[in-house]
């Protein structure tokens, strides 16, 4: 049976446009995740418990600051271990810029962190020094937040005491 | 294997946005440009494609390579997308050069783009740093330039290259790009302007890096009889290589150099490598693609380079990966000239990345084009202009690169006739 005066119900929710020749309009697009840190989870956990833990490989020793569950070098499982808290500026870059979801955040600091004794870097921030007295070779040690947020931004840096 | 040939290629003009022609109407206009450059070449003859982009975060539209597929009229021909990060039109280039030397195809079509306008610019850099390691690396507030930047401040810290060398990269691209119509941003640069405009992440400025860009390019190879009906200025696909490294920077092994036929171990003795100042990959990929091609001493035997400059600092280490000149020897390279327009192997004659944009998907398929014009001797009568012309140019080597050296090709090509 057909029904007549059916029509499809009116909103209030409209449309920005930017532009109609061509039309230009706002596309909104957001989603949250079920994300699995995984095998990496006890880097996370350890975070949250005031350790910074890597990865020994079972077969060749070598140490992985960087948490990896086998070696890239052989394969083998690897172990883990925890990795001194201090350490030495790598690399640097004051960020003025960045993703849009960090703007705020700017202007801070990315390092690459070596340990002695561990062949592979961390990437963390360093906070409570001058952009001007950062420099490759600065010791630095670790910092933990006190309330974890369960990601990487859980360990920062800052100078070491001396 | 059999003998792959570029017989023809077309490029959209790359600008900041393109609103009016969407990804499917962007490559038809490149494609249906390298068609008309070969009167004999239609779409019948075309035995199938290999599709380019980087995002679908750019795109929001999954399978977008099946949608051009129909819009240029190939279907049921086969066709296949590849994607990796920036290398993403470089390997579109191998896997099309790959499906003509295996003898599945006789003529492929390679075509590539990105609508990076769809966002706002930092949006975008959001979108491309989740290209990084989203776990360890993205949540710290990383992204490329700075990844870049850290590479950067090393190369300084062990070889001396300075922020002034930097901007000279910038400077030669932008200038080399004012005769480059098809370039979004042919400028005069000193080194006074790229050192005091915004800082992005130190020590690169906005100038020492690439833009956002909208655009296409489409690249037809063929197998040599197929060439031969097409062109009598087929350009030989003489030289195929590519490499990988570790997502993470913070992964980055320190070792011994991976040598080119005329480097020395003494020579490097002292140097921990590739840590993060060079890129393995890129090396790789140069030693497979010399020896496939039989160039032994690039800087003598290469006419010219269209490489992968999205910053000014990894266009100068790229030079020391490609054996262009030693490990440490980069910032001194551009600072004598040698890869000036009228220098020892003009680098970027283009325009490269900093200039003519940045499309993810079209970039690699862009400096493979322009090698072609350049070995073709037609830079003239496709840029309205002769000036960018390399006089006689034989031997050209094209190098694409993803994320801090994650992927990279490396592809020569020679002049057929």
């Amino acid at each position: 049976m057909v029904k007549r005066g059916f029509k499809l119900p009116e909103t209030e929710e409209g449309t920005v446009l930017f532009n109609t020749s061509p039309i230009i309009l706002k596309d909104h697009y957001e989603i949250d995740y079920i994300h699995s840190y995984a095998q990496d989870s006890p880097f996370f956990s350890g975070l949250a418990n005031g350790k910074l833990l890597g990865s020994r490989c079972t077969q060749c020793n070598i140490v992985y600051a960087t948490p990896r569950a086998h070696c890239m070098g052989d394969g083998a499982k690897t172990e883990w271990l925890e990795v001194s808290q201090k350490g030495r500026v790598h690399s640097y870059t004051n960020c003025y810029f960045g993703g849009e979801q960090f703007l705020e955040e700017t202007p801070y600091t990315l390092i690459l962190v070596e340990f002695e004794g561990v062949s592979t870097l961390l990437l963390s921030r360093l906070v409570g020094v001058a952009f001007s007295e950062i420099h490759i070779g600065m010791a630095v040690q670790a910092q933990f937040r006190r309330n974890s947020k369960f990601n990487a931004t859980d360990v920062y840096f800052v100078p070491e005491d001396s | 294997m059999r003998p792959v040939y570029m017989v023809s290629g077309g490029i959209t003009k790359f600008k900041k946005a393109s609103p009016d022609k969407d990804f499917r109407y962007m490559v038809k206009e490149a494609f249906d440009y390298s068609l008309g450059d070969v009167p004999n070449l239609t779409v019948d003859t075309i035995d199938g494609s290999v599709c380019s982009y980087f995002s679908d975060h750019f795109t929001r539209q999954l399978m977008a390579g099946a949608m051009v597929q129909d819009y240029l009229g190939l279907n049921p021909k086969p066709g296949i997308r590849v994607e990796g990060g920036g290398a993403t039109g470089g390997l579109c280039l191998q896997t099309a050069w790959s499906q003509v030397a295996s003898g599945r195809m006789d003529i492929v079509a390679a075509f590539g783009f990105e609508t990076m306008s769809r966002v706002n610019t930092w949006k975008g850099n959001e979108f491309i740093a989740l290209a990084s390691d989203t776990n360890f690396d993205y949540p710290l507030g990383g992204f490329y330039t700075g990844y870049y930047a850290m590479m950067a401040q090393r190369h300084m810290y062990e070889f001396g290259t300075s922020v002034e060398q930097l901007a000279m990269v910038a400077i030669k691209n932008h200038h080399n790009a004012i005769h480059n119509p098809y370039a979004q941003s042919p400028m005069e640069l000193s080194v006074e302007d790229v050192r005091s405009s915004p800082m992005v992440a130190t020590p690169l400025t906005m100038l020492d890096i690439c833009t956002m860009s909208d655009g296409a390019a489409v690249v037809i190879l063929a197998s040599e009889d197929a060439a031969a009906k097409l062109t009598d200025r087929p350009i030989r696909i003489s030289g195929v290589g590519s490499g990988t490294d570790t997502m993470r920077l913070a992964d980055r092994s320190h070792g011994n150099v991976l040598l080119l036929p005329r480097e020395s171990e003494s020579e490097y003795k002292n140097l921990r490598w590739p840590g993060v100042h060079s890129f393995m990959g890129a090396r790789a990929a140069a030693i497979a693609a010399y020896k496939m091609a039989g160039i032994e001493d690039p800087l003598e035997q290469l006419d010219f380079v269209e490489l992968h400059d999205a910053y000014t600092s990894s266009e100068i280490q790229t030079y020391e990966d490609l054996g262009l000149c030693k490990f440490g020897e980069g910032g001194s390279f551009i600072e004598a000239g040698k890869s000036d327009l009228n220098g020892s192997v003009p680098v970027n004659p283009s325009g490269g990345l900093l200039a003519c944009g940045h499309p993810i998907g079209a970039t690699g398929l862009m400096q493979a084009i322009f090698a072609f014009w350049q070995l073709q001797g037609t830079m003239g009568s496709h840029l309205g202009d002769d000036a960018l012309q390399i006089e006689n140019a034989k031997i050209g080597a094209v190098h694409s690169h993803a994320g801090t050296g994650t992927y990279i090709t490396v592809t020569t090509m020679e002049r057929g006739f």
